[in-house]
């Protein structure tokens, strides 16, 4: 009995124990540990919310909960008529955060922009090398082909020459990777001798300042009191890093967290149906997929694929797969996104037109192939091999034999990157709200030897209509160039394209101001607790 | 008189003098143990499928240069013979290479997280010990009755139990049904708690948070430090139940009684004293076993130790943690095992000069 209360003492301390009353503390269970502070060299989404959208800031943002780019650090940007030269204003008032071992002396300034690209771009900057030295998604998304040069024009004028016009390219600004970093504290601690501190003890202009990180456990942040866009109603933030899922729901259900990453959709009914707690739903800028590999027989007919695409019934996958948060994809691209081709006539389900398809291919009896279930949850499929289940007896009706193999991740993406698959599964969120990073990234020719073009397929027509949208900035032309694409890749049908999910995200109903974001990143800068 | 075999016979020079020649042959034959782990640990997780550059890069992909241009700056396009002699030449330094995920060195990443190991290991131990040898003198003493079997299938039970599942049955029925204990973690996440030495339970004084705060930490142990050490308390106590047994037989057990010394002071005195140390050899290896079990243990309760360490890298392929934190896991098995030996020799004399 004394035990007992022993216990339930401590546990009460626990649940109850604000240690600084009257503080707003907000805590935010994650779902994995950063691997880094700064995000230039990251690709991870856990790095990408602990660093850039706490800590850091870009030129130009994403709008809270949406894609509109909007300006950040850049107060305006003119571009120039050929789309080789993109200039942009800074803003004038912006200060680097004061930390325990680092106080600014000057304001941000055109020096840090330059600082921050140069790092990742040019080999003869000090800071290069510096922890590990490799920047991953700047190269793949071949920034460092597409920028020429990066002129200082003045102190609050920065010019980026391109060697080719690249209409996503200040889309790309936004994304993470392309936060601007202090040159001040990377001279500093160059001096000091320590510039490995850089990247593990970040210095941003961001709502947040970085106080601590407890390995693998807490990341612990005050509100930035010099904040360019006003102190966050927060005065405290904590990532509290919680793996799995089910643990995450638990600990928001005894108070634990106010916000949960990555919510399990099996328990989306228990988190609707708690009235402490609050579920925000979005549709996602995501698509899964069943890509099928066009270079290996059968699926290198066009028939072949066709009499898959008709013998799947998607519209039943929404609610066993997602449990009816998705709706069906009939386009590569979701339907929030801009040049969404509302024309698209989608493959109906009709087993009896994939039998006549299969016939007309040469395949009367059918055939067996394998198709790769995914090994990881995803919000775009969230439990691969109960899809692959379906599909399984789906393409059963009409005579093809699926066998089910799956991987662990790693195996997973590296065989699919050598095509060794005959169908798979896949699926994409966008990061940075243009179709060119849908289209170019997961269907263009050069995308098969990057891994990404996973059905393998390449088609002149479709190539042919990327490139040209991706070099000129008029939008109303972009968009009929990438409508005309998705015909093309519809009627080619290299996927399945199987659904695109709803995001959500569990609350405590005591959380207000959150927006979710499409891309499924974190920001909490509008956020506040009553 | 009945005497005790502690520390009588041989001088303190003697002893410090087996113990030094015991060090040295331990140290030469932990070379070939050493190079064989990090061997091991080299070949298979690459032998295991997968790879770490297409895991940095998930569904996005990398053209042919990039990807080539990663592996060339992870040192991962070099024959493997070249690799291996790399890692171990670098080890023989002291550098153990720089993690792929984090990118800091492996070495600064073990120290990091080791102390959060120890504080879990020695608190189970204490546990298993504090609670297995007790268990077992009773078990012994009052042998064949109902208490006796009931705490010798206990510790099969426990002996034989999968950690995961006896972890997650604690939780499900202390921290989600009952709520008294924390789901996971080392401590709420309402104190900021500088880690200093690197355990929480020393830290939280060390912080002035004060006694809250210890409190916290101590309620996320409980868990924990239950499931590592149910095993070893299975082991104690049964081990503690049997050499007790013999040496309660002994001869100079009966000539005390008939002395007509108290049962009870006789156990305690003169029997247990003897009977312990089978029991440190056993507690002894059951270190080796809490660094194992820890794997699991730190998973399920998200405890941010080597063992979490050590899977999550494995997950991600991070080839330079997997063979430098298995390395350094092997030096402190090794290591306790040396002095689990030393404590061997210094409590019993009978065994110096044989290892």
């Amino acid at each position: 009995m004394t035990l007992q209360r022993l216990i339930f003492a401590l546990s009460f301390v626990i649940a109850t124990g604000s240690a600084h009353a009257g503080e707003k503390t907000f805590v935010y269970c994650s779902e994995g540990s950063p691997s880094t502070f700064n995000p230039q060299l990251a690709t991870d989404g856990p790095t990408f919310n602990a660093s850039s959208r706490m800590i850091y800031n870009r030129l130009v943002e994403f709008k809270q909960g949406g894609t509109e780019i909007i300006p950040s650090l850049a107060e305006s940007w003119t571009a120039s008529a050929d789309g080789l030269e993109f200039t942009f204003k800074l803003r004038k008032d912006v200060s680097f955060h004061t930390t325990e071992s680092f106080t600014p002396k000057r304001k941000f300034n055109a020096d840090d922009v330059l600082w921050s690209f140069q790092r990742m771009k040019d080999p003869a900057h000090p800071y290069h090398k510096v922890n590990g030295g490799s920047y991953e998604y700047f190269s793949s998304m071949e920034m460092d082909k597409i920028i020429k040069e990066i002129v200082k024009v003045d102190g609050s004028t920065v010019k980026f020459v391109l060697t080719r016009p690249e209409a996503p390219f200040l889309a790309n600004l936004g994304m993470d990777f392309a936060s601007i970093t202090s040159a001040e504290y990377g001279t500093y601690l160059l001096t000091a001798g320590t510039p490995e501190k850089f990247d593990n003890e970040p210095v941003g202009t961001g709502p947040f300042v970085f106080k601590r990180y407890v390995k693998d456990t807490m990341i612990r942040y005050e509100a930035n009191p010099s904040y360019f866009m006003g102190k966050a109603k927060l005065d405290k933030v904590v990532f509290a890093i919680t793996k799995d899922p089910s643990v995450r729901f638990q600990k928001l259900k005894t108070g634990e967290c106010h916000l949960i990453a990555e919510p399990s959709p099996t328990d989306l009914k228990a988190m609707i149906d708690n009235p402490k707690i609050k579920v925000l739903q979005q549709d996602g800028l995501n698509v899964g997929y069943v890509a099928m590999n066009t270079q290996k027989k059968p699926f290198d007919n066009v028939l072949v694929r066709r009499a898959v695409h008709h013998a799947l019934n998607r519209g039943s996958y929404i609610e066993a797969i997602y449990l009816g948060n998705a709706k069906v994809a009939i386009n590569p691209i979701p339907p929030s996104m801009w040049s969404w081709n509302n024309q698209t006539k989608d493959y109906a389900y009709d087993p009896k037109e994939a039998k006549e398809l299969l016939k007309k291919a040469g395949y009367p009896q059918g055939f067996e192939t394998e198709l790769w279930t995914l090994p990881v949850s995803r919000p775009y499929i969230p439990n691969g091999k109960k899809l692959g289940e379906l599909i399984q007896a789906d393409l059963a009706k009409i005579g093809i034999k699926i066998n089910l193999v799956t991987y662990d991740w790693p195996t997973y993406l590296a065989k699919a990157r050598k095509g060794e698959h005959q169908m798979i599964q896949l699926g994409w969120t966008g990061d940075n709200g243009d179709p060119d990073n849908f289209l170019n990234v997961l269907l263009g020719c050069a995308a098969i030897d990057a891994g990404s073009n996973v059905a393998r397929w390449c088609d002149k027509d479709f190539a042919q209509l990327i490139d040209r949208a991706k070099t000129v900035t008029n939008i109303k032309k972009r968009t009929g160039f990438y409508k005309q694409a998705q015909v093309i890749f519809k009627k080619e049908a290299p996927w399945v394209t199987v659904a695109h999910s709803t995001v959500f995200r569990a609350m405590s109903s005591s959380v207000e101001g959150y927006k979710l974001s499409p891309f499924g990143t974190e920001s909490f800068f509008e956020v506040d607790l009553h | 008189m009945i005497e005790s075999p502690l520390f009588f016979g041989d001088s303190i020079r003697n002893l410090v003098q087996v113990i030094f020649q015991l060090i040295l042959r331990r140290l030469v034959v932990s070379i070939p143990t050493l190079i064989g782990v990090s061997l091991v640990a080299f070949l298979l997780i690459r032998w295991v499928p997968g790879d770490p550059v297409m895991l940095l890069l998930g569904e996005r992909g990398a053209s042919p240069e990039l990807y080539a241009e990663m592996k060339r700056n992870l040192g991962l396009d070099r024959p493997l013979v070249e690799q291996y002699f790399g890692f171990v030449s670098q080890a023989l330094q002291g550098d153990l290479g720089i993690s792929i995920h984090s990118k800091r060195p492996v070495i600064e990443e073990f120290l990091d997280r080791f102390p959060a190991t120890v504080e879990l290991g020695l608190i189970a131990m204490f546990w298993a010990v504090l609670a297995g040898i007790p268990l077992g003198i009773l078990a012994a003493v009052k042998r064949n009755s109902p208490f006796d079997y009931l705490v010798m299938g206990g510790a099969l039970v426990g002996y034989s139990m999968p950690i995961f599942w006896w972890g997650l049955v604690l939780i499900l029925v202390f921290s989600v049904t009952l709520g008294w204990t924390p789901v996971s973690g080392r401590i709420s996440v309402m104190y900021d708690i500088d880690p200093r030495t690197g355990f929480m339970l020393v830290d939280t004084w060390l912080s002035g948070e004060g006694w809250a705060s210890f409190k916290s930490a101590l309620a996320h142990l409980i868990l924990p430090a239950v499931v590592l050490g149910t095993i070893p308390l299975a082991a104690v106590a049964r081990m503690t139940r049997s050499s007790l047994l013999e040496v309660l037989r002994e001869d100079y057990i009966r000539t005390a009684r008939a002395k007509g010394l108290s049962f009870y002071g006789v156990v305690v005195v003169h029997a247990l004293r003897n009977a312990l140390i089978p029991i440190i050899t056993v507690v002894g290896l059951m270190v080796g076993a809490v660094l194992t079990g820890a794997i699991l243990t730190e998973t399920i309760f998200s405890w941010p130790g080597i063992g979490k360490w050590l899977v999550n890298s494995v997950t991600a392929r991070d080839y330079p943690v997997i063979q430098g934190g298995v390395l350094l896991m092997a030096i402190v098995v090794i290591a306790v095992n040396l002095v689990v030996d030393v404590l061997y020799q210094v409590v019993n004399p009978l065994m110096r000069g044989k290892s």
